[in-house]
């Protein structure tokens, strides 16, 4: 029926595609390199630039201390034990506040009264610091893991609540009146194009939410207890064991990068038919 | 046979809530139309004059304010399988390949999956997309995503087609085979359409008859019958010596070269 193939566009022709990948595995050895470099340069002016500086070991320990005082730690500390129930709380506290920032979100993306009803309250806790619940919880719960996880649920629950809402409200009504056009029911047109439409957002609320997760079982596991990272962090503060706050500074943060890396995998695998979307571009 | 029929059809759009009355808008004004089964109409018309607003009316989208539209008899009272729809955007879903994308209307139509991918399968074939299936939207040209959106449209075997300016995004070229696949298309299966479109030559070349709109609010102002040979062959039919003159035409009759351009 054509007359005119259009030629330049035949399924093998994936030139430009493959030239962009191996440009950026390109760069990323360039890269690869001087981020080797960059971390050495950084190690080495740990070790020994307070002692040229005059910089007190109380105030900034060498590297090589801090990595004595977490082998101690780890050999006499139960370290390890530490580390994983910090870990698990803030899994469960990440998946409890994705999931209830989530449902939330789309209900109320999906009901216009609903949204008016609740965004009052929705708006005044958001602007509320989150942190600030953690004594609060401990006073309700006592000193276990229930005031961490909902300190983590509280915090993690907005930016994913908002990034859903946010996205659902603006899916493109032509799109809505394309799925209308077929006879779609309100649940197809919320399975097939609004939950669809909402993934890059709701990652990127993951996203942020993955690093917030851990700053509120930290707070609330410096408020009290003596279980988790954040205790045995107050606890060496307490000894003016700065070396051991060092360690418990960086073990947080190793779990945080663990955390936001996961979900960027996830978001790989989910998003996989976006064109290389940038991290940032819906919501935040 | 009359497949579309608009009878009497107005559509007034209210003003905005707390705005005077005078803020609304009448888009169309008593319009009447006949599309007979198997027959290919265009409609031109200067910008917002009220085209889209009477395929919104034909497919069901919406509905009309006076006067009635009817679809193989009956009143349309929301949209229904008589009818498809084809917009100017492709509205390709991004998140589907491309032979996803195409099954989507039976998907939600529930046809089973097996009939399904079979037909789809068909008018990947037919749309020269079958290299493509599996790509995603992003990965394809404009002509290939208005193919692809064609083929959606197909997939629905409608009685009636509605197309609200297909090709206006595409470079002259892609719109040239676009049409002829259409065309093609449209001869082969006797399909009734109703398009809209700004290009005079598009209009002249694709249609049975050719209906002139006049500025808002839109009422048909000129119905002219193209009878020229090979319907069915746009390139063919764009190159006839009696397309030049109808061209001056309209252009007559849509005020161009006058006060305001056509957009
Ligand atoms: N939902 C709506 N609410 C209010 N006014 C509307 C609405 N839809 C269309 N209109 C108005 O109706 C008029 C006709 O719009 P329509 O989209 O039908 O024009 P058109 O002929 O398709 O224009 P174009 O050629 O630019 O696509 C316009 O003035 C527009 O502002
Ligand atoms: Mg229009």
């Amino acid at each position: 029926m054509a007359v005119i193939q259009d030629a330049a566009l035949t399924p093998d022709h994936a030139g430009p595609v493959r030239r962009r990948v191996n440009l950026v595995s390109f760069l990323h050895r360039q890269e690869v390199w001087l981020s080797i470099l960059a971390l050495a340069a950084f190690l080495a002016s740990w070790e020994w630039g307070p002692p040229l500086l005059g910089i007190a070991p109380y105030n900034i320990p060498q590297m090589s201390a801090v990595w004595s005082e977490g082998l101690h730690m780890w050999a006499h500390g139960d370290l390890l034990r530490h580390t994983m129930i910090t870990c698990m709380e803030v899994i469960i506290g990440f998946a409890l506040g994705c999931a209830m920032g989530a449902i939330i979100g789309y209900a109320l993306g999906m009901s216009r009264l609903l949204e008016a009803v609740a965004s009052p309250y929705i708006l005044a806790l958001q602007i509320a610091p989150k942190v600030a619940f953690a004594p609060l919880f401990v006073m309700w719960f006592g000193y276990n893991i229930t005031p961490r996880i909902l300190t983590a649920v509280l915090i993690v629950f907005f930016p994913v609540l908002i990034n859903v809402l946010t996205a659902v409200r603006s899916v493109d009504p032509a799109m809505i009146d394309l799925a209308r056009l077929f006879r779609a029911s309100r649940a197809q047109i919320f399975w097939k194009i609004e939950f669809p439409w909402s993934m890059p957002a709701l990652f990127s609320g993951l996203r942020i939410g993955a690093t917030l997760a851990v700053i509120g079982v930290t707070v609330a596991e410096l408020v009290g207890g003596n279980v988790g990272l954040g205790a045995v962090l107050a606890e060496s503060e307490g000894q003016a064991n700065t070396a051991a706050v060092f360690v418990t500074i960086i073990l947080l943060t190793l779990i945080g990068i663990l955390a936001y890396v996961l979900v960027i995998l996830a978001e790989r695998m989910v998003l996989r038919y976006a064109p290389q979307r940038s991290a940032d571009d819906i919501g935040v | 046979m009359l497949r579309l029929q608009f009878k009497g059809v107005s559509r007034h759009f209210p003003p905005k809530r707390g705005r005077s009355e005078s803020e609304g808008v009448l888009a169309v004004d008593d319009v009447n139309v006949e599309v007979g089964d198997g027959e290919v109409v265009s409609l031109i018309g200067p910008s917002g004059c009220g085209k889209s607003t009477l395929l919104n009316l034909a497919s069901g989208l919406d509905r009309p304010s006076k006067g009635e539209v009817f679809v193989d008899g009956a009143p349309v009272s929301g949209p229904n399988e008589h009818v498809a729809f084809m917009l100017q955007k492709d509205l390709l879903l991004p998140w589907r390949t491309v032979r996803r994308n195409i099954e989507f209307g039976q998907e939600i139509r529930k046809l089973e999956p097996d009939k399904r991918r079979q037909r789809a399968e068909m008018f990947l074939k037919r749309f020269h997309l079958d290299g493509f299936a599996d790509h995603y939207p992003h990965e394809l040209s404009g002509g290939m995503r208005q193919r692809a959106a064609l083929a959606r449209t197909m997939m629905m075997n409608p009685d009636v087609l509605l197309l609200d300016e297909p090709f206006s995004a595409l470079d002259a070229q892609t719109k040239m085979v676009l049409q002829q696949d259409l065309a093609g298309t449209l001869a082969d299966e006797r399909k009734t359409a109703f398009l809209i479109t700004h290009d005079l030559v598009e209009a002249l070349a694709l249609s049975d008859r050719v209906l002139v709109m006049s500025r808002r609010p839109g009422r048909i102002i000129k119905e002219i019958q193209v009878d020229i040979p090979d319907r069915d062959n746009p390139m063919e039919r764009r190159q006839h010596e009696r397309i030049g003159p109808m061209i001056a035409q309209l252009m007559g009759l849509l005020d161009i070269g006058s006060s305001e351009e056509l957009v």
